[in-house]
């Protein structure tokens, strides 16, 4: 089971007691988020919805690709890789 | 967090410098410092490609994933975080809008620059609290 580094953004840091990346072993995007949860509860919620499905509003990187643009949460892992956890950035005045 | 923010000087220059660059279009980008016993401390502000579609950008930013994604990196080489975002209102007020409110993140300093033809009229940051922007001291950096 490969062991990956899932980097941790701030507005989500609550739930891992401020660590900005927390190491897990998994096979595939899915399943990091899975032990990422087991180890603090919650955080999962804010990725996925109840269905299991990745939220609109976040977005996975394993190294520099989209996990959108690969197997989705489905997506394989290698030893050493960096999930970054990315929370959509918008807005605007009206 | 507490209810203060500090701008570096370097961060203060680069928002005036930056915040109107884009007018009349929204001008937006990431916050980089270090958030330490809830009080925030930004270091620097970079400015990234507005991506909202075209035709939406005088009222709407969108920051690419991708684009985040490098700020980010260059944020962790630096020993820094990203600490919150920034975005202009053209012709608007340094409030967030609704819009700004339905998109926020909690444990963000969000900084919204007042822009018009000019330049930056007037700048003020912000913190989400439940469903909406509760507004905090922004501050010269001591140093």
């Amino acid at each position: 089971m490969p062991t990956v580094t899932v980097r941790i953004p701030t507005p989500l840091r609550g739930f891992t007691a401020e660590a900005d990346e927390v190491t897990v072993d998994a096979a595939d995007v899915g399943g990091a988020i899975h032990v990422l949860n087991a180890a603090h509860p919650g955080i999962a919620a804010r990725i996925l919805t109840p269905e299991g499905e990745l939220r609109p509003y976040v977005n996975l990187f394993v190294g520099t690709h989209n996990v959108r643009d690969l197997d989705g949460l489905a997506s394989a892992l290698r030893e050493g890789d960096v999930i970054a956890i990315i929370p959509a950035v918008a807005g605007g005045a009206r | 967090m507490s209810g203060q923010v500090t701008l570096s000087p370097e961060a203060r220059d680069g928002l005036r410098r930056r915040a109107g660059r884009g007018y009349p279009q929204e001008d937006c980008g990431l916050l980089l410092g270090r958030r330490e016993a809830g009080r925030v401390e930004v270091r620097r502000a970079l400015r990234v490609r507005n991506r909202a579609g075209t035709g939406e950008r005088t009222r709407r930013y969108r920051i690419d994933p991708a684009d985040y994604l490098r700020c980010e990196r260059r944020a962790q080489a630096a020993g820094l975080d990203v600490v919150g975002i920034w975005h202009s209102h053209p012709d608007g007020e340094a409030a967030p809008s609704r819009t700004d409110a339905r998109l926020a993140w909690a444990r963000w300093c969000y900084l919204v620059a007042a822009v018009d033809r000019r330049g930056v009229r007037e700048l003020r940051a912000w913190t989400l609290r439940g469903a909406g922007f509760r507004e905090i001291t922004l501050a010269p950096c001591p140093r």
